[in-house]
């Protein structure tokens, strides 16, 4: 297979917690410009994998490469210098501040020149232009750019955090199950987003308990069980019953007798 | 898309909306007072409302840096009154150069700054913990170093900010020309660059700023460090105010009324929302309730007494307004 190369990378990664394996020798790829999905029961290590892509955790063994260069990523700081974002499900944004100033947060715009360096003013107005640029690429309405976080829903608070990430994440986005905290429309407005995002080239990595999300948006799905990858299928080759008996580690003849179930009668 | 691009011109509301209900019970505070006392409107009057809200103002902008990150310093009066009396005590038993005693007042509240800093971000403990302790650390200090004396005939540097200018026929103190400089410098630091971004972010979701990269524990020392800066000028405003170095001074009104004039002007206890302008107006209310009730014969108790509504009515409303955002 002329598989290009990937983009991330990280092989036989291992984490342990006291006693408990969290990571035994997981293996992971993500190529340019695909949506990557990470599914799996809870303790399965998706979200330790996911953090020590992300820098939140250090893995105890193995390694993980960025465009073939092997990195050690301290920090989230680490990552994100890197050129990886992430995207947290319990909205981390600051509600208080307008969206621009939530889009720049951490990453304001000075002034040029002597007002930015010697007295640190803050160039408003280029951070309003960007973001609201930015958004109107991304095709996220709202009234304003200058509106405070807090008056907008859960869904378009979420498509700020994305929003953030998708503007800033050079490499790609980590999106650690980002619909988690909303309603049905909310989740629709979100995953759209992530579509767009994904269509401007950025490769993105997305954790979900959501198995229709999960197959309508990825590209592939990388199946966690026990701290190991121990599939990779594609939304084409296998179906969601089939992705949840690998995922809870039924036999072939439980997975057959769970099909048979499922069939509707004729 | 054009909702976007006319929210371009969408004025700062930031700014602008938290500091309308403050300005608003100052103008109601005014018209009452100016009804009930013909002396209250005159320009001397006004000035000495001033000259009594300089301290509290100052030691009120510290706090604001405090509040705004979801903390509080209960600590500043003394603090304040234990810088006062290290100014005083070096100048003129110790015969420091004043210039020097002053600078090692303000030092020495800036130490406590980093002291009340660096247990809210090194052992994470809650700033009204901490605060409580540094409070009665800084009191006992002011008393067990001043031996319970008061230090009078001060060298006139100590008095500088005491000093008059006249304008028209209204005197004016250079302490309060430094109060409203120091609350544009302090309006310029928390609106105009990052580091403003940084303590509203902090307090407004510290987990969410620290996703963000944000160094929290750098903003929150550096807030906590700044806030001990400004009692320490505040405690210069106090000597000059008070020609003394009085080791009762600054401990329960000034203390009570920094956070009072916070609260009052709008900035939320629970972090993240506030203006360092509405912490003016506020100031400049309590100043004026003090003022105007002691101008129609309220007995001083009575301050008191209506300074406690005054936060509890303050606090109410900011808690109503969080429960609805919420």
């Amino acid at each position: 297979m002329s598989q290009p190369e990937p983009i991330l990378e990280a092989r036989g990664l291992v984490k342990h917690f006291g006693h408990v394996v969290a990571l035994d020798g997981a293996d992971f790829e993500l190529y340019p410009g695909e949506i990557v999905a990470i599914i799996g029961d809870n303790g399965a290590g998706k979200s330790t994998l996911i953090k020590s892509l992300s820098g939140a955790l250090q893995p105890d063994d193995g390694e993980i490469r960025l465009d073939g260069e092997r990195v050690r990523f301290r920090s989230p700081g680490d990552a994100r210098r890197a050129g990886i974002e992430t995207v947290y499900q319990d909205l981390a944004v600051a509600p208080s501040l307008d969206i621009a100033s939530n889009i720049f947060l951490g990453r304001e715009a000075r002034w040029r020149g002597p007002l930015g360096l010697a007295l640190r003013l803050l160039d408003k107005r280029r951070m309003r232009r960007e973001a609201a640029q930015h958004f109107a690429e991304l095709q996220i309405g709202v009234q304003s750019i200058a509106q405070p976080v807090e008056d907008l829903s859960g869904g378009q608070r979420q498509g700020v955090a994305v929003a953030r990430a998708a503007k800033w994440a050079r490499r790609l986005a980590i999106m650690d199950e980002p619909t988690a905290a909303l309603g049905v429309r909310e989740t629709r407005q979100v995953l759209d987003l992530i579509q767009r995002v994904r269509e401007r080239g950025l490769p993105v990595i997305i954790i979900s308990h959501d198995m229709p999300h999960v197959f309508e948006l990825a590209d592939r799905i990388l199946i966690m069980r026990l701290g190991k990858r121990v599939a990779v299928v594609t939304p084409q080759t296998h179906t969601m019953p089939e992705a949840v008996a690998i995922m809870t580690g039924a036999t072939k003849s439980e997975l057959e007798q769970a099909l048979t179930k499922e069939a509707p009668p004729e | 898309m054009t909702a976007i691009t006319s929210a371009l011109r969408v004025p700062g509301r930031v700014l602008a909306a938290p500091t309308v209900g403050p300005f608003l019970a100052l103008l109601l505070a005014m018209a009452f007072f100016s009804i009930r006392s013909e002396n209250f409107l005159e320009g001397q009057n006004l000035s000495l409302v001033l000259q009594q809200v300089m301290v509290v103002g100052v030691l009120a902008i510290g706090q604001t840096f405090v509040i705004l990150t979801a903390g509080i310093d209960l600590s500043c009066g003394t603090v304040m009154a234990f810088g006062q009396i290290v100014m005083t005590k070096l100048a003129v038993v110790n015969g420091i150069d004043p210039l020097l005693a002053i600078g090692l007042g303000i030092l020495a509240c800036v130490g406590f700054g980093l002291l009340n800093g660096g247990l809210v971000t090194g052992v994470k403990l809650p700033a009204f913990i901490v605060t409580l302790g540094t409070l009665n650390i800084a009191f006992a200090l002011t008393h067990v170093y001043s031996n319970d004396e008061t230090y009078s005939d001060l060298p006139s540097e100590l008095l500088f900010f005491g000093k008059t200018f006249t304008i028209g026929n209204t005197d004016f103190t250079y302490g309060v020309v430094l109060m409203f400089v120091l609350f544009g410098i302090a309006w310029y630091a928390l609106t105009q660059t990052a580091w403003g971004r940084h303590v509203y972010a902090v307090g407004d979701n510290l987990e969410a700023a620290r996703l963000m990269g944000i160094k929290v524990n750098r903003v929150l020392l550096s807030v906590y460090v700044l806030a001990g800066l400004t009692y320490g000028i505040a405690a210069m405003l106090l000597v000059a105010r008070t020609e003394l170095g009085d080791p009762n001074a600054g401990q329960t009104t000034e203390n009570l009324d920094a956070i009072t004039a916070v609260v009052l002007g709008g900035t939320s206890l629970f972090g993240g929302r506030g203006s360092v302008i509405g912490t003016l107006i506020g100031a400049v209310v309590v100043g004026v309730f003090r003022n105007g009730l002691t101008l129609i014969g309220v007995e001083v108790v009575w301050q008191y007494f209506v300074t406690g509504i005054l936060v509890i009515l303050a606090v109410s409303v900011d808690q109503l307004t969080h429960r609805r955002r919420a």
